[in-house]
C-alpha cells in the first residue's frame, strides 16, 4: 500500500530552512577557509565585528531587501535611497541648523517617503516593481547629486561624537605587535545591525504580517482565498524596505561620517546577492531572515579573502556574479528536485544522513 | 490607406511625446531644426540626437525581441556591449596595423562575444527558467570586471582614422557615420523580419506559450534566439560606441543605458509583460528619450537633474498605462457613454470581469 | 422551509449578458448529508456554487441557511457564515507548513504562537484522521492530503456547509477512500457535503442525494439508493437541443479497408492516461465520448503529444513513426483542436489571419514566411467557406465571439490538409446553427478521406458524424460501439456498467 505521506520520518525541513542550512554551512566553511589560511587578520574577534560595522548599511539593506523578495517583489532602488539619505543629512548637519535627531528623523522620513510610493504604485495600481524602483532609483539617484555634488564631511560636534563612539568589550581582545592588550570595540553600526536582524527575523518569524509575506510569496492567489490583505501587505513590504534604507543611510554616515555621491552605489544588487546567498527565493515564498546577514558576510568574506590573497578588487566584482550565478543554478536545481519530491543527492550511502536510509527503507517497503 | 492608419495608430504614444518634446523644444528657441554644415557634414540637433541616440536604438531593438519572447528585460546589455567592444579593441590593438580589414574581423570576433554572452543569459532563462531579469542580473555584476581584464587592466586607446571616421564621419560623407550604421543595422533587423517567421513566432511566444506548443512551436528555442540576437546587438552597440569614445572605459561605457532601452521599449507601446511588439515603436521611443535628455539639457536642466525628471516622466507613463488606471478608465468611459446613449445607468459589466476584478474568486476552469 | 435543511435555495436565477446561466433552480442539503451536484458542461454547477458563496449575486430566488435567508456578498463572508468551500485548485500555499496552513488569514491575533496552533492542528488532524504533521512543509504532502488539510481547515472554521469542488480528480484509489472516510466523519458530525464530481462510481459510493442540472435548468434531485446508474446517466445527457433534422449519416467503411491511418499501442502520457490501445481508419469518423472527467481530452493529448508521451508506440500509415512533440504529429499529418479554447486554441492578441496560417507557417519551417498576399489569401478562403464573422482579417482574434473563434481554429487546421484530425470539443460554447456547420463539416472531410476523432459531450453530436464510438469511463476506456449497437441507450448502457 502507497503510503498516503510522502514525508520523512523525522520532520521535513521546510525549503526556507534548507537552503537557509545550507548558505550557514557555507559561511562557516568560508570563515573556518579565512580563519586558516589568514588567521594573522581573521582569527580576531576585531574582525568579526568590524565585518558587521563596516558593512552594516549592506546588512540592512539586505534585510529589506529579502522581506520584499520573499513577498515575490523586488526594490531595486534602495542603494540610491541610501545614498541619498546620506548626503541629505550631511547637508543638514553641515548647515548649522541640524541636529542629530534632526538628522535621523531627516533619513527616516527620506526612506519612508520612498517605501510609500513605490508601495502605493506596486500593490494598489498593480505596475511591475522592476520599473517602478527602477525610477525610484533614477529619482533617488538624481535628487542626490541635485543637493550636493561634492564629498561632505561632517564636522559637527554631536554627530563626530556619535560617530566616534564606540562600545569597548575589555575581556576581549587582542595583543598588537607592540604587545600591548587592544580591547575590542564594537561600533554602532554593528549595534544597530543586531538589533535589525534580531526584530526583523522575529517580525518574519511570528508576526501575523511576516507570515502573511510568506504566504503571498508562496501562491498569492491562495493567499487572497485565505483571507489575506494581499495588497495591503505588499504596500507595507515596500514601506518597510524604504524604512530600512533610510536607516542603512543614517547608518552609512555614522560610519564613514561623510556624505558622497558614490555613497552604497551598486548596494542594491549587492543585496539581491546577498539575499540570494542567504537561502531567499527569487520567486517568493521562501527565506529565512537569518540567512541575510549571513549572505552579506559570505559575499565579504570571500572579497576579503581574495584582497588578502593580494588580488584586484577588480575580480570582486567577477567573483560576485559568479557567486550569484552557482547560487541561482544552485537554488533552481535543488527546488526542481524537492519539488519532483525525488531529492536524491548522489552521494555514496556511507556518506548519507541516517535520516535519509530510513526513508529510502520505507519507501522500498512501501 | 487603413492598413496604413492600422499600422501607425499603435505608435501613437511614443510620437505623441516626441512631438510633445519638439514642440517644447520649439518653444525654447524656433532655430530648433536648423542644420549647418562643418567640413562638409551634417551637424545641427536633429543629427546630433540620431548620432547620439545610434546605441540604444540598436540594444532598444534587442530588447524589444527579448521582452517580447521571454516576458521579461535583460538589464545586462550595457554590460554586455562592454565586454564585446573590449573584445574588439583587444583584437585590433594586438593586430598591428589598423586596416578595414582587421577592425571588420575585430568587429565580427566582438559579435562572436556577443553571442556567447547570448547563450548564457539564454540558457539561463529558457533552460533553467530564471525570469529574465534575474538571470542578466549575474552577468551585470561581474561583467565590467570581465571587460576590465579583457583590456589588460587599463584603459585602451583606440587611435586610428578608421576609429575615428566610424566614429565620427568618413571625408565626403554628409552623414555622421554612427548614424548610417544605425541605418542599416534597422534595415537589417528589418529583413530579418520580412523574411522569416521571427515576428509570428516570437509573439505567439510571449502572448501564450502552451498554444505556440501545440502548434509545433518550441518555446524556449525561440526564447533563446532572442537571447542570441540581443547578444549581436550589444555587439553592434558596443562596436559604435568604442569607436565614438576612442578609448575603452569599462567602468562607464554605456553605463545605465539598459534603464534607457527598457523605457524605450514601453514608450515604444510595447507591454513589458511580451506579447505582440513594434521595433518601429522602441526605435521611435529610444530617439524621444534622447530628445527628452537633450531637451532637459536645453531647459538647463543640471545634468545630474535629469535622472529625477526621467523618473517622474517613467512614473507617469506607467500610471496612464497600468491595468488598474485602464479599468478606471474604460469603466468610466463606459458608463458615460451609457448615460449619454440610453439615459440611463448600465448595470454592472460582464461577470467575467467582475469575476476578475474580485479578488476572493478562486481562477479555475468553468466546470 | 424544512427543519433538517441546513441549506435551502428556491428559483435561483443567474443570466449574465447573451447567456442563462441558471433558471429557476431549486437545491436543498440537509444536515449531516453528502449530496452530489452533477451536471456537463455549461450545465451550470459552478454558477450554483458561486451563487451560494457569494461570488455571483443571483437575479432571482431565496438562500436560506438554517431557516434564515441570507445574502452573501462576498466569499469571506460566506466563510464567516460557515459555509467552506474546498476548490479544484487547492487553494493553500505550499511554502508553508501545515499548521500555518491551518490557521493563515484566519482572526485578529499579532502574533503567532507556533506550539499553540502546532498542538491545536495535532489535535484536529487526528481527529479527522489525516496523516499529516503540524510541522511539515505542505509541499511535501502528497496532493490527497492537501486536499484533506483544506477540509479540515474548512472544518476547523466552524463550517456547517462544506463544498467540494471535484476533490478526487487528482487522487488515486487509496486517497480517494481516505478522503471519504473523513467525509463520512463529517457527516456524522452533522455538516452538510455538496459535493461536484464527474465520476459516476464515486457518486454513488458515498452520495445520499444527487442533483442534475442541465443547461441551467434543474432536471431533478434523487436518492442515490434509488436512482439506477443508467438514469442518472441518460438524465445528465438529455434529450436533444431543439429541433435538429436527421442528418445523412455515413456508412462505415468497409471493415479493414486496409492498414489504419493511425494506430496506437499501450499509448500513456504524464497527464494519467491508462495505456491504451487506438486505431482509425482512412475517411472514418470516430469518436472518444463519456461524461467530462473521463479522460478523452487527455486520450487525444497523448495522441497528439500534447502531453508528455511516457509510453507506447505510434504507427502512421503502418509505418512506424517517432511522435514526442506536436510539431512531430504536425508533420505526419494530424491536426488537433484543443478543449481550452482560450488557454491552448488561440493566441487572443494576434489576428484573424496570423491565427489561421498558423499551424501550417510552422510546418513550413521558420525561413519561409508566407508573403502578405498569400496569407491573406488563405484567410480569406476560410473566413468564406467557414463563414468567419470578423471585421477584417486583422483583427484581434479575442475580439471574436467564442463560436467564431472556434471557427479560426478550425480553419486553421483545415489550412493544414491534415490526414487525421482531431476535434476536442469543438462545438462547446457554440450556437445551434454553428453546431450544425461543424457537423456537417466532419461529415464532409470524413468523404474526402480524411480520419477524423470528434469529442463531445453531446452524445446525439457523436452518434449523428461518428461510425465508431469509443467509450471512456473514469479514465479507461470501458467499451467500443459501431454499427447497429451506435444508439444513445447503448452509450449510456456502457457508461453505467462499464468498469465492473
Amino acid at each position: 500500500m502507497r503510503s498516503l505521506n510522502a514525508a520523512k520520518p523525522k520532520d521535513a525541513l521546510s525549503n526556507s530552512n534548507l537552503l537557509f542550512l545550507i548558505a550557514a554551512v557555507i559561511f562557516v566553511l568560508m570563515y573556518g577557509f579565512a580563519v586558516l589560511r589568514y588567521p594573522g587578520s581573521f582569527l580576531q574577534f576585531q574582525t568579526f565585528f568590524d565585518l558587521f560595522s563596516l558593512n552594516a548599511p549592506l546588512i540592512i539593506l539586505t534585510l529589506g531587501m529579502s522581506i520584499v523578495m520573499i513577498g515575490g517583489g523586488i526594490d531595486i532602488s534602495i542603494g540610491a535611497v541610501t545614498g541619498l539619505v546620506t548626503m541629505a543629512c550631511a547637508v543638514l548637519l553641515e548647515s548649522g541648523m541640524g541636529s542629530v535627531w534632526g538628522a535621523i528623523l531627516l533619513a527616516l522620513g527620506i526612506g519612508i517617503a520612498f517605501g510609500l510610493l513605490q508601495g502605493c504604485l506596486i500593490a494598489y495600481l498593480e505596475i511591475q516593481p522592476f520599473i517602478i524602483t527602477l525610477a525610484g532609483l533614477f529619482l533617488a539617484s538624481g535628487l542626490l547629486t541635485t543637493i550636493h555634488k561634492d564629498p561632505i564631511n561632517v564636522t559637527m560636534a554631536d554627530f563626530v561624537s556619535l560617530r566616534d563612539f564606540k562600545i569597548v568589550i575589555p575581556w576581549l581582545g587582542t595583543e598588537n605587535r607592540l604587545g600591548n592588550f587592544i580591547p575590542c570595540e564594537i561600533k554602532p553600526g554593528a549595534v544597530v545591525v543586531v538589533v535589525l536582524v534580531v526584530l526583523l527575523a522575529a517580525l518574519m518569524k511570528w508576526s501575523r504580517f511576516g507570515r502573511n509575506v510568506y504566504a503571498i510569496g508562496g501562491n498569492s492567489q491562495s493567499a487572497m482565498m485565505l483571507g489575506i490583505n494581499v495588497k495591503r501587505t505588499i504596500f507595507y513590504t515596500y514601506l518597510l524596505s524604504g524604512l530600512l534604507a533610510g536607516i542603512a543611510g543614517f547608518v552609512f554616515i555614522m560610519t564613514t561620517g561623510a556624505g558622497n555621491v558614490g555613497n552604497a552605489a551598486g548596494f542594491e544588487l549587492k543585496a539581491i546577492a546577498a539575499s540570494i546567498i542567504g537561502g531567499t527565493l527569487l520567486n517568493g515564498g521562501v527565506g529565512n531572515l537569518l540567512g541575510s546577514p549571513i549572505g552579506a558576510l559570505t559575499l565579504l568574506i570571500i572579497n576579503e579573502l581574495i584582497r588578502a590573497a593580494g588580488v584586484q578588487s577588480n575580480f570582486q566584482a567577477i567573483v560576485s556574479g559568479l557567486l550569484l550565478y552557482l547560487f541561482i543554478v544552485l537554488q533552481s536545481v535543488v527546488m526542481s528536485l524537492r519539488g519532483r519530491r525525488k531529492f536524491r543527492i548522489a552521494l555514496p550511502p556511507w556518506l548519507q544522513p541516517p535520516w535519509l536510509q530510513g526513508k529510502k527503507k520505507a519507501e522500498n517497503q512501501g | 490607406m487603413r492598413r496604413l492608419k492600422a499600422q501607425v495608430s499603435h505608435l501613437f504614444l511614443p510620437l505623441s511625446v516626441l512631438v510633445l518634446l519638439i514642440v517644447i523644444n520649439l518653444i525654447k528657441g524656433a532655430d530648433y531644426f536648423s542644420i549647418t554644415v562643418v567640413n562638409g557634414a551634417l551637424y545641427g540637433n536633429i543629427p546630433n540626437i540620431l548620432f547620439g541616440a545610434s546605441e540604444l536604438v540598436i540594444l532598444s531593438i534587442g530588447m524589444t525581441l527579448v521582452t517580447a519572447s521571454s516576458q521579461g528585460q535583460d538589464i545586462s546589455v550595457g554590460v554586455a556591449a562592454t565586454i564585446t567592444s573590449s573584445v574588439f579593441v583587444l583584437f585590433v590593438l594586438n593586430a598591428g596595423n589598423a586596416t578595414l580589414l582587421t577592425i571588420v574581423a575585430g568587429f565580427l570576433v566582438s559579435c562572436v562575444a556577443g553571442l556567447v554572452i547570448g547563450v548564457f543569459n539564454g540558457t539561463l532563462v529558457s533552460v533553467f527558467k530564471v525570469q529574465p531579469m534575474v538571470a542578466t542580473l549575474i552577468l551585470f555584476t561581474g561583467g565590467r570586471s570581465i571587460a576590465f581584464m579583457i583590456d589588460g587592466k587599463l584603459s585602451p586607446i583606440l587611435a586610428n582614422d578608421i576609429s575615428n571616421q566610424i566614429g565620427t564621419v568618413i571625408p565626403g560623407v554628409p552623414i555622421q557615420t554612427p548614424i548610417i550604421l544605425t541605418a542599416v543595422f534597422i534595415a537589417l533587423v528589418a529583413v530579418l523580419l520580412k523574411t522569416t517567421n521571427l515576428r509570428l513566432y516570437t509573439e505567439s511566444v510571449g502572448i501564450n506559450p502552451s498554444a505556440a506548443r501545440l502548434n509545433g512551436i518550441d518555446p524556449k528555442k525561440i526564447i533563446f534566439l532572442t537571447f542570441l540576437i540581443m547578444g549581436v546587438c550589444t555587439a553592434v552597440a558596443g562596436f559604435i560606441a568604442v569607436n565614438k569614445a576612442g578609448r575603452h572605459d569599462s567602468v562607464n561605457l554605456l553605463k545605465l543605458i539598459m534603464m534607457d532601452a527598457i523605457l524605450a521599449v514601453a514608450i515604444g507601446g510595447n507591454a513589458l509583460s511580451g506579447g505582440k511588439f513594434s521595433i518601429t515603436g522602441s526605435i521611435i521611443g529610444a530617439y524621444t528619450i534622447e530628445v527628452l535628455n537633450r531637451t532637459l539639457l536645453r531647459l538647463e536642466v543640471e545634468t545630474e537633474t535629469i535622472k529625477a525628471f526621467k523618473a517622474v516622466f517613467i512614473i507617469i507613463l506607467m500610471v496612464v498605462a497600468s491595468p488598474v488606471v485602464g479599468d478606471f478608465a474604460a469603466k468610466a468611459l463606459r458608463w458615460v457613454r451609457f448615460r449619454v446613449d440610453s439615459g440611463t445607468v448600465p448595470e454592472t459589466g460582464a461577470p467575467e470581469a467582475a469575476a476578475a476584478s474580485d479578488p476572493d474568486t478562486p481562477a479555475k476552469k468553468e466546470v | 422551509m424544512r427543519s433538517e435543511n441546513v441549506l435551502e435555495m428556491e428559483g435561483i436565477c443567474k443570466a449574465f449578458p447573451g447567456v442563462r446561466a441558471l433558471h429557476n433552480v431549486d437545491f436543498a442539503l440537509r444536515k449531516g448529508e453528502i449530496h452530489a451536484l452533477m451536471g456537463e458542461n455549461g450545465a451550470g454547477k459552478s454558477t450554483l456554487i458561486k451563487v451560494i458563496t457569494g461570488v455571483y449575486e443571483k437575479d432571482a430566488g431565496r438562500i436560506a441557511l438554517n431557516g434564515r435567508p441570507i445574502h452573501f456578498r462576498s466569499p469571506k463572508e460566506a466563510q464567516n457564515g460557515g459555509i467552506g468551500t474546498v476548490y479544484q485548485e487547492i487553494a493553500l500555499c505550499p511554502n508553508l507548513t501545515v499548521a500555518e496552513n491551518m490557521f493563515v488569514g484566519r482572526g485578529r491575533y499579532a502574533f503567532v504562537q507556533w506550539k499553540r496552533i502546532n498542538e491545536k492542528t495535532t489535535r484536529l488532524l487526528s481527529s479527522l484522521g489525516i496523516p499529516a504533521r503540524p510541522t511539515q512543509q505542505l509541499s511535501s504532502c502528497s496532493l490527497a492530503v492537501q486536499q484533506m488539510i483544506a477540509i479540515a481547515r474548512a472544518v476547523d472554521m466552524d463550517c456547517r456547509i462544506l463544498i467540494l469542488d471535484e476533490p478526487t480528480s487528482s487522487l488515486a484509489e487509496d486517497e480517494v477512500r481516505k478522503l471519504f472516510e473523513l467525509m463520512r466523519e463529517l457527516k456524522s458530525r452533522g455538516v452538510g457535503i455538496i459535493f461536484i464530481t464527474h465520476f459516476i462510481e464515486q457518486v454513488y459510493e458515498i452520495s445520499d442525494r444527487i442533483t442534475v442540472l442541465r443547461n441551467g435548468e434543474l432536471i431533478g434531485e434523487y436518492e442515490a439508493s434509488s436512482l439506477p446508474q443508467i438514469e442518472l446517466v441518460s438524465k445528465m445527457m438529455g434529450k436533444a437541443l431543439g429541433d435538429v433534422a436527421k442528418m445523412r449519416k455515413l456508412e462505415p467503411l468497409a471493415p479493414d479497408s486496409g492498414v489504419p491511418v493511425f494506430e496506437a499501442t499501450a499509448l500513456s502520457s504524464d497527464a494519467g492516461v491508462r495505456p491504451f490501445n487506438f486505431t482509425i481508419q482512412k475517411g472514418e469518423v470516430n469518436g472518444f465520448t463519456g461524461l467530462l472527467g473521463s479522460g478523452r481530452s487527455e486520450s487525444a493529448r497523448a495522441i497528439f503529444a500534447a502531453d508528455k508521451v511516457t509510453g507506447g508506440e505510434v504507427k502512421m500509415n503502418g509505418r512506424r513513426v517517432k511522435i514526442s512533440t506536436p510539431l512531430h504529429a504536425m508533420k505526419q499529418g494530424i491536426g488537433y483542436l484543443p478543449e481550452d479554447r482560450k488557454g491552448d486554441g488561440i493566441i487572443a492578441e494576434l489576428s484573424v489571419r496570423d491565427n489561421i496560417i498558423l499551424a501550417l507557417q510552422v510546418m513550413k519551417g521558420f525561413l519561409r514566411p508566407f508573403s502578405r498576399k498569400q496569407a491573406e489569401g488563405f484567410s480569406d478562403q476560410y473566413i468564406q467557406s467557414l463563414n468567419i464573422k470578423t471585421p477584417s482579417t486583422n483583427t484581434p482574434v479575442r475580439s471574436l465571439s467564442g463560436g467564431n473563434q472556434q471557427k479560426v481554429i478550425l480553419a486553421r487546421w483545415l489550412l493544414t490538409h491534415p490526414e487525421y484530425l482531431i476535434l476536442d470539443e469543438p462545438t462547446r460554447g457554440i450556437d445551434v446553427g454553428t453546431k450544425v456547420e461543424i457537423q456537417k463539416l466532419v461529415l464532409k472531410l470524413a468523404e474526402d478521406g480524411v480520419s477524423v476523432t470528434f469529442i463531445s459531450s453531446e452524445i446525439e453530436e457523436m452518434l449523428r458524424t461518428c461510425s465508431r464510438l469509443i467509450v471512456m469511463k473514469d479514465r479507461e476506456i470501458v467499451g467500443e460501439l459501431s454499427g447497429m449497437n451506435l444508439t444513445e441507450q447503448d452509450v449510456m448502457h456502457v457508461i453505467a456498467q462499464g468498469g465492473e
